[in-house]
């Protein structure tokens, strides 16, 4: 490790005297990330289709808003489902009930990309904390919260993503929504948990963190300061890759039949749908294609994107 | 070593009666009643269901379906009250679920180690890229839609193989790739991730410098460290795998054990519910130790003493 270019040691003395700028580990890491074209690829995607998504979303609620038919949930006159055509503009064609695909699959978009989102932030706030709280404190309560995890793992996941599910079996569509999102959440954050935890141990016998410990910092600054800027990596990589899986994982439940309540969509219950209509004699092809395109490219984008800093983050690149 | 595996073993039943206790109380604790029928039963009828199954007793119905699940002698399902939920589902469920879980996890294994050895070996080559979108296409679409995709090639257009069922070879094909996309996906991408990591490594230069073939270098030299970190996967990964999936059972019409995690959570079935989360939770264990025996095996250094 004293090549001097392969520049993670920040403000290192090269060889001939000669002093680099100091750069902070996320600097370094951010500029290895520019450099990956593929999760730049990746990064430009994902851009792409939130835009779209959103876009899609606050175009029907603007319809909604002056009481035009709103594209998603309506039902267009004539037989249905229609292919994809452009006059009239309906590149995505229409489903069995006379809905707009296109409208369908950017709303569904969103419900999609926010159970991702949420299940990422869970894993963040919970995971991160629990990881925390046991590497640091370390002995029985380590053992205590590191087991928990354990027998969280030890069960079936969809037991316990059913379980959080049926807590709250209200006919509203939102506390439903909701629910997904939690119970979605609720089984993201353990592996966020092991990940931190593996670090926190790393870090604490760190000789910076033990020079910190022996100047009398505070816990609270130690963890905020100094060990923190060294977990972020580590996190946002835990947490770009966290939503692929909880995507995923919703158009697994949309499958049982425990998605979105209709005629709210998710990508996951559009692809379902249209398992249904999948048959030898007639295929509606368009129904499985868009939905199916939008998440895997949005999933491609993501585990890009989370290689990409992976790669960046990680201490031994070149 | 025989110490360390008595060790782990002793462990075994304090974690799966850890495991038992907390899906226990999830169990009780999830609104909805078992049950609970679109119509209603006579009042003294549903009592003496109730009664039947202890359900009124929590304590006694915790010790009493732990023990009957222990000596494997089973309780009744609440969904089918005639049918012993290890005798009469699990027993006969489980082997489908086995025999295809072992062809998938195999299947997984050669072509993800393939793959990543591919790759690998000629990073940033054509070779390289194609492998790993590949591997990404497995990561990155629903099974059912992989499964629907199978089906519509193979069965619809190219009618090469059953659309489903289980008893015949040529059943298991689809099934078994559908089930083999995701781990084969996983398995490819830590395979490259350890093989490049130990190709840079001083022994691998010692290898090459010795004149050994490439191929000797890549398979023996590198891939039985470069394999480590799949070693580490296929412990919860195999526990998922023969347990069945829920999605390629109901899409292939196979009798498998997969769809009773499903339905048993769904119909809040107790008695079934506790039964496929020991079988799991004695799996993952199962396996987890034998995925730490092997390491050992696989790396000398390291030791459990």
């Amino acid at each position: 490790m004293t090549d001097p270019s392969r520049g993670n040691a920040g403000a290192a003395p090269g060889p001939a005297g000669l002093v680099r700028p100091a750069l902070s580990p996320t600097r370094l890491a951010l500029r290895r990330f520019r450099r990956n074209r593929l999760a730049l690829a990746g990064l430009v995607v994902l851009v792409a289709i939130v835009a779209a998504a959103i876009g899609g979303f606050v175009q029907d609620r603007l319809a909604a808003w002056r009481g035009e038919p709103e594209p998603y949930r309506t039902s267009l006159p004539g037989i249905h489902p229609q292919p994809p055509s452009l006059v009239p503009f309906r590149p995505f064609g229409t489903d069995p009930l006379g809905r707009d695909m296109l409208a369908r699959t950017l709303v569904g978009g969103c419900v999609s990309l926010g159970v991702g989102l949420a299940a990422a932030v869970v894993s963040v706030l919970v995971g991160t904390v629990w990881g925390l709280v046991a590497g640091y404190v370390g002995r029985g309560v380590d053992t205590v919260m590191m087991r928990v995890v354990d027998v969280l793992y030890g069960l079936p996941y969809i037991l316990l993503v059913i379980l959080l599910l049926v807590l709250f079996t209200q006919q509203y569509a939102w506390v439903r929504v909701t629910a997904l999102f939690l119970a979605i959440g609720g089984v993201s954050w353990l592996t966020m948990a092991r990940v931190v935890r593996g670090q926190v141990l790393a870090l604490r016998e760190a000789e910076f963190i033990q020079a910190a410990r022996a100047m009398g910092t505070r816990t609270g600054r130690i963890i905020f300061r100094e060990m923190m800027p060294n977990l972020a990596g580590t996190i946002l990589v835990c947490a770009t890759l966290t939503v692929p899986m909880a995507i995923l994982q919703e158009s697994f439940l949309s499958f049982l039949g425990l998605g979105v309540p209709p005629p709210l969509a998710s990508w996951g219950t559009l692809a379902s749908d249209a398992m249904g209509a999948l048959n030898p004699v007639q295929a509606y092809w368009w129904l499985m294609v868009f939905p199916c395109a939008f998440l895997g490219a949005t999933l491609l984008g993501l585990n890009f994107v989370g290689d990409g800093l992976r790669d960046a983050f990680d201490p031994r690149a070149r | 070593m025989l110490h360390y595996i008595l060790k782990r073993l002793l462990y075994f039943i304090p974690t799966l009666l850890i495991i038992y206790t907390v899906a226990f109380l999830m169990m009780r604790a999830a609104p909805g009643s078992p049950f609970a029928q679109e119509k209603d039963l006579p009042p003294e009828v549903l009592q003496a269901r109730i009664e039947k199954y202890y359900a009124d007793r929590p304590v006694y119905q915790y010790f009493r379906y732990a023990w009957d699940l222990a000596t494997l002698r089973g309780m009744n399902s609440i969904r089918y009250p005639d049918r012993n939920v290890v005798r009469d589902i699990l027993v006969p469920a489980f082997p489908v679920s086995l025999s295809l879980g072992i062809c998938a996890l195999s299947l997984a294994l050669v072509v993800g180690t393939a793959a990543g050895v591919v790759s690998a070996a000629r990073p940033r080559s054509l070779a390289d890229y194609s492998a790993m979108a590949g591997a990404l296409v497995g990561v990155s679409q629903p099974s059912f839609v992989i499964a629907a995709l199978l089906l519509a090639v193979f069965s619809f257009w190219l009618r090469w193989l059953p659309v489903g069922g289980w008893g015949r070879p040529s059943q298991l094909i689809l099934p078994a790739l559908a089930l083999a996309a995701l781990p084969a996906a996983y398995i490819a991408r830590l395979v490259r991730a350890g093989m490049l990591e130990v190709l840079s490594a001083d022994y691998i230069r010692t290898a090459r410098a010795k004149g050994l073939r490439e191929r000797t270098v890549l398979l023996d030299h590198a891939l039985r460290n470069a394999w480590l970190p799949v070693l580490g996967y296929l412990g919860p990964a195999a526990a998922a795998v023969f347990t069945g999936s829920f999605v390629v059972e109901k899409i292939f019409a196979i009798p498998g054990v997969g769809q009773h995690f499903v339905d048993s959570a769904l119909h809040r079935d107790h008695p079934l519910i506790l039964a496929t989360v020991l079988l799991y939770a004695v799996l993952l264990v199962a396996f987890n130790l034998l995925v730490d025996v092997a390491y050992a095996w696989f790396d000398p250094r390291i030791r459990y003493d």
